[in-house]
C-alpha cells in the first residue's frame, strides 16, 4: 500500500487528478466555465509526460461527447469535463453512450443553465440529463471529486454495469476552492482500477461488430430493458465498490449517508457541497436540543429508493433541499423521494425547499427555517405549501 | 439593410456624443481587460452606425457566447444574448420573421468558426441580410484561452501547453467560399477603415462579415509572448497587408516580396459581390405567388 499524499488543491484540480490516476487513454474536452480547469490539467499533464493519453481539442461538446463514444467504441478509457450548456448540448449524445453501454465517465462542475446567462453553481444542468442513462455521483468537497473519479470508472467498467457516469463537483463553491486532499498512490489506484478491457467486444478489424445499428420495434423495448435492468442492478455492486475502496483507501462512501439521524424525527435531505453547511446547521440544532439528522445524497442515478426507506422510513418529517427546479412540478430530488415511498404504509411527512440556484448563497439560517417550516408542518399535520423558495428577495415574494 | 432614406449630413460629433447615444451607462463598467481591442470594434461600430444614420428602434444586435459577445449588453438597443455559437441560427430567425430589421450579429472566433461553424457557413450560404462583426483574437478568451480552431499552427494556448498541432482556418475566406457577399478584415489598432467597412457591411443587403483581428492581451499574449500592449498592438500594423498590395506582389513582386508575403496577413475589403439575399427572394416569391 503506498503512502497517500497531502495536496492542497481545487476541486478541477482534484477531479482530474482523480481522472489523471485513472489512467484515461483518450479525453475530448471543450472547455465552459466552471469546468475548464480539467481539461487545461490535463493538457499539462499529457505535455508533461504524467500522462499518457491523447486529448482531442473538439470545437464543442457535442463533439466532445462523440468523441468520448468513438473512443470508447474502440476499447479506451475515455473522460471528459462539461457543464451547464455544454452538457445540454450533448444531450443528443449522453444517450448514445448509455445506449451503447459505453462506460464513459464526465467531471461535471455543476452549474445554471441559461437564459438568464449564469455560470454559478446549480444541478439544473445534470437533472436535465437524468434520463439519459448516465449513473450520476454528487461530490460535497474536493476529496469526494477526486475519489468519485476513480469509482466511477470502475463501477462504470464493471461487466455487471457498463454504464456511463458523471460526477459533479458544484460550480465555483468546490471547482474553484481550494481545499486539502489526500491522493492515492499510482500503485494503489492502479490495483483497484485495472485497465479497461471492453468484456464484450468493441470495435476491431479483426474481429468486426456493430454498435448502435436500427433498433426496430421488435427489439427496442427488450434493449431498453435490459439497460435498464443493467442500472437496477448497480446498487448493490456500487456498494461493493464503495466498501472495497474504503478497505483500501480508508475513506467511507455510501449511495445516502445519514448523519445524526438515529433519533431524529426530522430529516434534511441535502446533495452536493450544501451538505457541509447543512451538517453545522443541524449540529448547532441538535445542541439545542432538537432532533434534527441529515443524508446526504451521493448517488442520485440510480435512486437509493432502499436505502432512503432504511433512514428515513420511520422519521416524522424529511425536508428534501433541491439546487434545481422542475417548473410545473418541484425539485427533482423531492420528486425522487416521493416516488420513494409510493406503496409503502408508512411515509414520513415530506416538504420541498428549493435553494441555491444559479449560484444564490445557502447559509446555516436558511437550514434552520427549513426545519422549523418541516417541524411546523409535521406538528399541525399539514403541509399547506408542499414546494418553498428559501432565501428569496421579499419584494418578489409579496 | 434598411436605412434612412434621405441623404444627410454627418454633423460632427464628439466621441462623447457618440457614448451618450449608444451606450448603456449603467452596464459600465465593462469586462474587458487593459489591452483588449473589443472596445474599440464596438466604437467603431457605433462610429458606422451614426454615419449610416441607422434608426436604432429599428436594429436588433444579437451575440452568443464570449467576451467579444458581450457587445449587445453595452448598447442601448434591443438585444438578444443567445447561447455559445448559435447567434446567426437566432439571428436568422429575427430576419426572416421580420425583414425590416436591421440584425446585426458580434462574434467572436471560437463563437462562429468553432461552434457555431456550422451555422456560419450556412448563413453565408444563404446570404441572409444580417451584418456579422467577427472579433478574432485567435483563442477562447473568456473561458482562459483555450486553443480555438482560428489559432495558429504553433501558437500556444492553455489546451495546447506545448504548442497547436492543427492548422487554423480563416474565418473571412471561409465567408467567402461559403457565399458571404461582402467579407472585409482589418487589425484593430486603425479605426477608418473598419469603420468604413462596417458601414459598406450595413449598406450591403446580404451577408457581410467583418472580421476584426484584435488582441486577447491576458490569455492570448501572456501565452505567446506579444510583448507589452504597444507592441501587440503594432504587430496588427507589422504584420498584415492590403488586399491591393498582396495581389500586386502576386504579381509583379520581387522573389524577395514574394517570400515575405507568406507571414502576412491579407487585410481590406476582401470580397464584394451583388446576389440576392434570402429575404429579397422570399419576397419576391411572395410576390409571385400571390398574382
Ligand atoms: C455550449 C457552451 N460551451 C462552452 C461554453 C464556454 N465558453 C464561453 S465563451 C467560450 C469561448 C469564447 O471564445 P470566442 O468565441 O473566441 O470569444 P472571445 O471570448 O475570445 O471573445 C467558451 C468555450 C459555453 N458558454 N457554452
Amino acid at each position: 500500500m503506498g503512502e497517500q499524499k497531502g495536496l492542497t488543491i481545487q476541486g478541477n484540480m482534484a477531479t482530474a487528478l482523480g481522472a489523471k490516476l485513472s489512467r484515461p487513454d483518450v479525453i475530448p474536452a471543450y472547455p465552459i466555465t466552471p469546468s475548464t480547469l480539467f481539461p487545461e490539467k490535463i493538457s499539462e499533464y499529457i505535455a508533461d509526460g504524467e500522462l499518457d493519453a491523447s486529448m482531442i481539442r473538439v470545437e464543442s461538446e457535442h463533439s466532445a461527447m462523440s468523441a468520448c463514444i468513438g473512443a470508447s467504441a474502440v476499447g479506451a478509457r475515455t473522460c471528459t469535463a462539461s457543464a451547464s450548456q455544454g452538457i445540454a448540448l450533448m444531450h443528443e449524445m449522453l444517450f448514445i453512450a448509455a445506449g451503447m453501454r459505453l462506460p464513459i465517465v464526465m467531471a461535471v462542475g455543476n452549474r445554471a443553465m441559461s437564459a438568464p446567462i449564469n455560470i454559478w453553481a446549480d444541478h439544473q444542468d445534470t437533472m436535465a440529463s437524468r434520463d439519459s442513462g448516465w449513473m450520476q455521483f454528487y461530490a460535497e468537497k474536493n476529496q469526494e471529486g477526486l475519489d468519485l473519479m476513480i469509482l466511477a470508472f470502475r463501477i462504470a467498467e464493471d461487466e455487471r454495469v457498463l454504464l456511463p457516469a458523471m460526477v459533479g463537483i458544484d460550480g465555483f463553491v468546490l471547482t474553484h476552492t481550494v481545499e486539502g486532499v489526500q491522493a492515492p498512490a499510482q500503485e494503489d489506484v492502479d490495483e483497484f482500477l485495472p485497465p479497461y478491457d471492453p468484456p464484450h467486444g468493441k470495435l476491431d478489424p479483426e474481429e468486426p461488430m456493430t454498435f448502435g445499428s436500427l433498433g426496430t420495434p421488435e427489439y427496442y423495448q427488450e434493449l431498453k430493458y435490459d439497460q435498464t435492468k443493467a442500472m437496477d442492478n448497480t446498487p448493490e455492486i456500487i456498494d461493493e465498490i464503495f466498501d472495497e475502496f474504503e478497505e483500501k483507501f480508508g475513506r467511507n462512501y455510501n449511495r445516502i449517508t445519514p448523519y445524526r439521524c438515529e433519533d431524529a424525527d426530522i430529516i434534511l435531505l441535502t446533495m452536493g457541497s450544501m451538505t457541509g453547511t447543512a451538517r453545522a446547521a443541524v449540529d448547532e440544532m441538535r445542541e439545542e436540543g432538537e432532533k434534527v439528522g441529515l443524508a446526504k445524497l451521493t448517488v442520485f442515478r440510480p435512486f437509493p429508493s432502499d436505502l432512503l426507506k432504511e433512514i428515513a422510513g420511520d422519521v416524522h418529517g424529511l425536508a428534501v433541499v433541491d439546487r434545481n427546479i422542475s417548473p410545473g412540478f418541484g425539485g427533482a430530488v423531492f420528486a425522487e423521494c416521493a416516488g420513494a415511498f409510493i406503496n409503502e404504509k408508512k411515509s414520513p411527512l415530506m416538504k420541498n425547499f428549493i435553494v441555491g440556484l444559479g449560484g444564490r448563497e445557502i447559509f446555516k439560517k436558511n437550514f434552520r427555517e427549513m426545519y422549523e417550516k418541516t417541524k411546523k408542518a409535521v406538528e399541525t399535520g399539514k403541509v399547506e405549501k408542499p414546494v418553498e423558495w428559501i432565501n428569496m428577495d421579499e419584494d418578489v415574494m409579496r | 439593410m434598411e436605412k434612412k432614406e434621405e441623404k444627410r449630413e454627418v454633423e460632427m460629433i464628439s466621441a462623447k456624443e457618440i457614448r451618450d447615444k449608444y451606450l448603456r451607462h449603467d452596464m459600465m463598467p465593462h469586462i474587458f481587460c487593459t489591452g483588449c481591442g473589443i472596445g474599440n470594434v464596438l466604437d467603431y461600430t457605433l462610429w458606422a452606425l451614426e454615419k449610416e444614420g441607422l434608426d436604432m428602434d429599428k436594429t436588433v444586435f444579437l451575440s452568443g457566447i464570449g467576451c467579444s459577445s458581450r457587445l449587445p449588453g453595452y448598447i442601448d438597443v434591443d438585444s438578444l444574448h443567445t447561447t455559445h455559437g448559435r447567434a446567426l441560427a437566432f439571428a436568422t430567425g429575427v430576419k426572416i420573421t421580420n425583414p425590416e430589421l436591421n440584425v446585426i450579429v458580434f462574434t467572436g472566433d471560437g463563437d462562429c468558426m468553432g461552434i457555431g461553424g456550422n451555422h456560419f457557413i450556412h448563413a453565408c450560404r444563404r446570404n441572409i441580410d444580417i451584418t456579422v462583426i467577427a472579433v478574432n483574437n485567435y483563442i477562447y478568451g473568456m473561458t482562459g484561452g483555450q486553443v480555438a480552431p482560428t489559432t495558429p499552427e504553433g501558437d500556444y494556448a492553455t489546451t495546447a501547453p506545448y504548442g497547436n498541432l492543427e492548422p487554423a482556418f480563416d474565418m473571412s475566406e471561409m465567408a467567402i467560399s461559403s457565399g458571404a457577399t461582402y467579407v472585409a478584415r482589418w487589425g484593430v489598432k486603425r479605426p477608418n477603415q473598419p469603420i468604413n467597412s462596417i458601414q459598406e457591411a450595413l449598406q450591403n443587403k446580404g451577408m457581410s462579415f467583418v472580421e476584426m483581428m484584435s488582441p486577447c492581451t491576458t490569455a492570448y499574449s501572456r501565452q505567446n509572448r506579444m510583448g507589452s500592449i504597444e507592441e501587440f498592438w503594432d504587430w496588427y500594423d507589422n504584420k498584415t497587408i492590403l488586399a491591393e498590395d498582396h495581389e500586386r506582389i502576386k504579381q509583379y513582386g520581387s522573389e524577395e516580396e514574394k517570400e515575405e508575403l507568406k507571414d502576412k496577413i491579407k487585410v481590406g475589403v476582401l470580397h464584394k459581390e451583388e446576389k440576392k439575399s434570402l429575404s429579397e427572394r422570399i419576397q419576391e416569391l411572395i410576390e409571385e405567388v400571390q398574382v
